[in-house]
């Protein structure tokens, strides 16, 4: 079934994700780009999730039932975030971060 | 060389190819398909790992209905064809300088790290198992999560509507509240 894959290589390619996920957090100036790198962290942690539970603990669920979770809570925060961008792009035409500098008017 | 490595390089070569192109493309629409080639992948993955239930929830909510969310915003909120300006050659630089350094003392302690996994047989995984777990109060249950997240699910939805909501004719919302 995972016979000559060791957990190793998951592990790396979760981690190789995440931070290719920070970098687009650190350098992207568009709100939906950022969200996009978001979604790729929380994804990468789902991978960790789930190879440790085939790998270490296939008598339990934990790590799959975790990483189901993960991605309702993934799925709430899309559409919350998505609902504050439209808003945003409604008051100030732009959705670029560092021209919405105004909390208030 | 197994089938089960083949695919394991098709799907990681995809995965971090793809990651790399949304996170450096510089047209939005094109960086969507491309975190839709990543999901993609990773459901793939999860079918490798003999986990069916979770690959299929992966494809249907994940690149079925986040992605088709940020699509439908983008397309609300930006051109098609417009192209972001080249980020400053001095944040790129460091923030690749940042998740570098992040990257190789984490890849150092995943190389060192003694995994010990447990000689106990695998549970065979299927839906009835699935759902008894997700219901059951017991030891092993997970109905707290599942309420929970119900829960969040709902208040998400109100507040995704309430947001997203136009003001009212007379303006801004602050100025229907006081009128009220």
């Amino acid at each position: 079934m995972t016979s000559g894959i060791p957990l190793q290589f998951f592990l790396i390619l979760a981690a190789i994700m995440f931070f290719v996920g920070v970098y687009g957090f650190l350098t992207r100036r568009n709100l939906i780009t950022i969200l996009m790198s978001v979604e790729l962290i929380l994804n990468s942690v789902n991978i960790n999730f789930v190879a440790f539970n085939r790998y270490l603990f296939p008598h339990k669920l934990e790590g799959f039932f975790f990483s189901l979770f993960v991605i309702t809570v993934a799925a709430a925060e899309a559409a919350v975030a998505i609902a504050i961008i439209i808003n945003i792009y409604r008051r100030f035409t732009t959705i670029n971060v560092e021209d919405v500098d105004v909390m208030k008017y | 060389m197994t089938a089960n490595q083949l695919m394991f390089i098709l799907f990681s070569s995809v995965i971090v190819a793809c990651s790399i192109l949304t996170v450096t493309s510089r047209r939005i629409l094109r960086a969507a398909v491309y975190l839709l080639f990543v999901l993609i992948s990773t459901s793939g993955l999860y079918f490798m790992l003999n986990y069916q239930f979770l690959a299929a929830v992966q494809l249907t909510l994940y690149a079925g209905g986040i992605v088709v969310l940020i699509i439908f915003s983008i397309l609300l909120t930006s051109h098609i064809s417009q192209k972001f300006e080249a980020i400053e050659i001095r944040k790129s630089v460091f923030s690749a300088l940042a998740v570098a350094a992040g990257l190789i003392v984490t890849i150092i302690t995943i190389l060192d790290f003694r995994f010990s996994a447990t000689t106990q047989a695998a549970r065979e995984i299927n839906m009835q198992a699935v759902g008894n777990d997700l219901l059951s109060t017991g030891k092993d249950g997970f109905i707290l999560p599942f309420e929970v997240v119900s829960i969040l699910l709902l208040a998400a939805m109100v507040a995704a509507i309430v947001v997203a909501k136009k003001a009212g004719p007379s303006g801004a919302q602050t100025e229907t509240i006081k009128e009220q």
